[in-house]
C-alpha cells in the first residue's frame, strides 16, 4: 500500500537530484536546464500527492499551471543558450566565468 | 459576480492589451519612427495609472476576485501606482541609451509591460498560485530583458547565470509552497492564515516549507545568502536593463514578501523573524563591505543594493503595521534614489562608450557642475545623511526595528551605514576633487531627460524635507 509518505520521499529524492545536479554539474549548461525541470517536476510530484491524499483539487490545478511555466522557462533558457553559444562558441559551465560575483 | 471580478482587475487587463498592442504594433512601426512605441507604452502607463487611482477612489475596501486568488487593496493600489511611475521614469531614461547604443527596438517596451503585469499580478495575488505566476512573469520578462543585447558577450553570460540561479530559486520557493499547502490543504494566504492560527498542519511540513519559502523570497529580494546574482546582473546586463531590474522588481520584491510573510505565514512571525533579522544581519555587513573594494560603478551600486534590501528586511521583521509601512517607506525611497543613480551613468556614457568605472565621474563638477550636483543628492542620499529622502528611510526602518526588540541589529545597521557612506562619498570626491581624465566634452542628453534627472535629483531633497506625506501614504496603506 503506497501512503503519503513514499510520495513525498519520492519527491523529495528528485528534487535533492535535481538540486545537486544544478551545483555538481561542471560540464554543460543543457544539464543545468534538466536539473531546472527536473526540479519543477519533483515539486509536481508534491502538489499531486498532497492534492490525492488531503482531497482537494487547487494542488491539481496548480501543477497544471507550473507545467505551462516550466515550457515558458524551457523557451527561454534555451533561447538565452543559443545567445550565449553564437557569443562564446562554447556551453561548458566552467567557461561562464568572466563575470564573477 | 464576473462581471466585478472583472472590473477590480481592469488595471491588469488594460496592461496585458496594451502590450500586447505594444508587441504587434511595433512590427508596423518602421524604425525612424519607433518613438511611437516609446509614447504608447508611456501612455499605457498613464491610463493604468487612472484605472488603479479610479478603482482606489471607488472604495476603500479590500475587495477579493477569482474565487478569492486576486485581491484589491489600498497598499496594492498605492503600489502599482509607483511602478506606473517608476516604470514611466526608467522609459524617458531608457530611451537615451537605447538609442546610442543601437537597441532602440520594441523589445524593451514589450518585456518590461509584461514585466509590469507580473509585478501587478504579484502585488494583487492573494493565492500562492497567483504570487507564483506573477513572479515568473516578471522573472522570465527580466531574464530576457538582460540579454536585450545579442551580441554582447557578458549580457548573454548575466542572463544565463540569472535564468539558472532564478530558476532554482523559483523551484525553492514553489518546493516550500507545496509543503505549506500539505500542511494546510489551501493555496489562498488569508485561508493559510486561518488555518494556522487555528493550529492545524503537522508542524514538521510547515518548519520545511517555512524555511524553503523564506529562502526563495531571499533570493527573490537580493539578500544575502542568495545575493550571488545581483552583482554579475548589474554588471552584465546594458545600462537601461540594469536601470529597470533596480527599481520596478524592488516594488515587486517588497509585495512577494508582505504577501506571503504577512497576508499568508503572519501566524508564524515568531519563527521568520530571527531568520529574517540573520538575513538582513548579513546583508547590511557584506553588501557595504564589498561595495567598498569595487572600482566598477555598476557593481558598487549593486552591492549598495543588497545592503539597501537588507534595511528595507528589518522594516518587515517587526512584524506590525508601522514596520511594514516603514518598509515600503524605505522600498519607494530607494527606488527614486537608485533611478537617479543609474541615470546618472547613463547620462555619463556616450555611443560606443559605456560608463564602468568609477574613475570615469573624474572632474564631472568642471565639466557639468549642474549635473555634478545632482548626483552629489544623490550619494548623499542613498548614504542616508541628514534632510536627504535617504536619511529619513533609514530612520524608519532602525525605529521600527527597535520597537521590535531587535536593538543590536540596529545598532549594526547604524555602523553599517557610516561604513556606507565611504563608498558614497568617494564619488563625490572623485567628481569633486579630482582632474578630469577623459574629454571634456558637455554632456549630450535630450531634453525630457535631463528634466526628469534634474527632478529627480531634487526630488530626493524635496522628498526629504517633506517626507511626511510619502509615509502618510504608506503608513495609510496598512491601516
Amino acid at each position: 500500500m503506497l501512503t503519503l509518505a513514499h510520495f513525498l520521499t519520492l519527491g523529495a529524492l528528485l528534487f535533492s537530484i535535481s538540486v545537486a545536479g544544478i551545483f555538481l554539474n561542471r560540464k554543460n549548461v543543457l544539464l543545468l536546464l534538466m536539473c531546472i525541470e527536473l526540479m519543477l517536476l519533483a515539486v509536481n510530484m508534491n502538489f499531486v500527492a498532497f492534492s490525492r491524499f488531503l482531497n482537494v483539487m487547487d494542488g491539481q490545478v496548480f501543477v497544471f499551471f507550473i507545467l505551462t511555466v516550466a515550457a515558458a522557462e524551457a523557451a527561454i533558457g534555451l533561447a538565452i543558450l543559443v545567445v550565449l553559444f553564437r557569443n562564446r562558441q562554447s556551453i561548458a559551465v566552467g567557461d561562464i566565468a568572466d563575470l564573477k560575483g | 459576480m464576473m462581471w466585478n471580478d472583472l472590473q477590480l482587475a481592469l488595471p491588469e487587463i488594460f496592461v496585458l492589451t496594451m502590450a500586447c498592442v505594444v508587441l504587434l504594433a511595433d512590427l508596423a512601426i518602421p524604425e525612424s519612427r519607433r518613438g511611437l512605441t516609446h509614447l504608447i507604452a508611456t501612455l499605457t502607463l498613464i491610463f493604468a495609472a487612472i484605472l488603479t487611482a479610479r478603482l482606489m477612489l471607488a472604495s476603500g475596501e479590500v475587495a477579493y476576485a477569482f474565487s478569492d486568488t486576486f485581491v484589491r487593496d489600498r497598499f496594492g493600489d498605492v503600489l502599482k501606482v509607483f511602478s506606473y511611475l517608476t516604470l514611466a521614469a526608467v522609459f524617458v531614461y531608457a530611451k537615451h541609451y537605447l538609442r546610442q547604443f543601437n537597441l532602440f527596438k520594441g523589445e524593451f517596451y514589450t518585456l518590461s509591460l509584461f514585466a509590469l503585469l507580473g509585478i501587478m499580478v504579484m502585488i494583487s495575488a492573494a493565492s500562492m498560485l497567483t504570487l507564483y505566476l506573477g513572479l515568473e512573469l516578471l522573472a522570465l520578462s527580466t531574464y530576457a530583458l538582460v540579454a536585450l543585447n545579442r551580441n554582447s558577450l557578458s549580457g548573454s553570460e548575466a542572463a544565463m547565470k540569472y535564468f539558472v540561479l532564478g530558476s532554482l530559486a523559483s523551484g525553492l520557493l514553489l518546493y516550500g509552497m507545496s509543503l505549506l499547502y500539505g500542511a494546510t490543504g489551501t493555496l489562498e494566504l488569508s485561508a493559510l492564515s486561518a488555518s494556522l492560527s487555528g493550529g492545524a498542519g503537522q508542524s514538521m511540513l510547515l518548519t520545511f516549507g517555512l524555511v524553503f519559502v523564506v529562502v526563495g523570497v531571499a533570493f527573490k529580494v537580493g539578500v544575502v545568502p542568495m545575493h550571488m546574482w545581483v552583482p554579475d546582473v548589474y554588471h552584465g546586463a546594458p545600462l537601461a536593463s540594469t536601470l529597470f531590474i533596480a527599481t520596478v522588481p524592488k516594488i515587486a520584491s517588497l509585495a512577494l514578501a508582505i504577501r506571503l510573510l504577512q497576508d499568508g505565514l503572519g501566524t508564524l512571525h515568531g519563527d521568520w523573524q530571527l531568520m529574517l533579522a540573520i538575513i538582513a544581519a548579513l546583508s547590511l555587513i557584506l553588501g557595504n563591505l564589498a561595495a567598498i573594494a569595487q572600482t566598477n560603478i555598476k557593481r558598487m551600486l549593486a552591492y549598495s543594493t543588497i545592503s539597501h534590501m537588507g534595511f528595507m528586511l528589518m522594516g518587515i521583521l517587526g512584524g506590525t503595521s508601522e514596520g511594514y509601512a516603514a518598509a515600503m517607506f524605505y522600498t519607494l525611497a530607494y527606488v527614486v534614489m537608485s533611478a537617479g543613480a543609474f541615470a546618472m551613468v547613463i547620462m555619463l556614457s556616450t555611443a560606443g562608450h559605456e560608463v564602468e568605472e568609477i574613475d570615469d565621474f573624474k572632474g564631472l563638477a568642471k565639466r557639468s557642475p549642474w549635473h555634478a550636483f545632482l548626483m552629489l543628492m544623490l550619494m548623499f542620499s542613498l548614504a542616508g545623511i541628514p534632510v536627504f529622502l535617504g536619511f529619513f528611510a533609514k530612520w524608519q526602518v532602525i525605529a521600527a526595528s527597535i520597537s521590535a526588540g531587535f536593538t543590536g541589529l540596529a545598532i549594526l545597521a547604524v555602523v553599517m551605514a557610516v561604513v556606507g557612506a565611504f563608498y558614497y562619498l568617494r564619488v563625490v570626491k572623485v567628481m569633486y576633487f579630482d582632474e578630469p581624465e577623459a574629454s571634456m566634452a558637455p554632456l549630450q542628453a535630450p531634453v525630457d531627460f535631463r528634466a526628469l534627472l534634474s527632478v529627480n535629483g531634487i526630488g530626493v531633497l524635496a522628498l526629504g524635507i517633506f517626507s511626511s506625506g510619502l509615509i502618510q501614504i504608506c503608513v495609510r496603506a496598512f491601516s
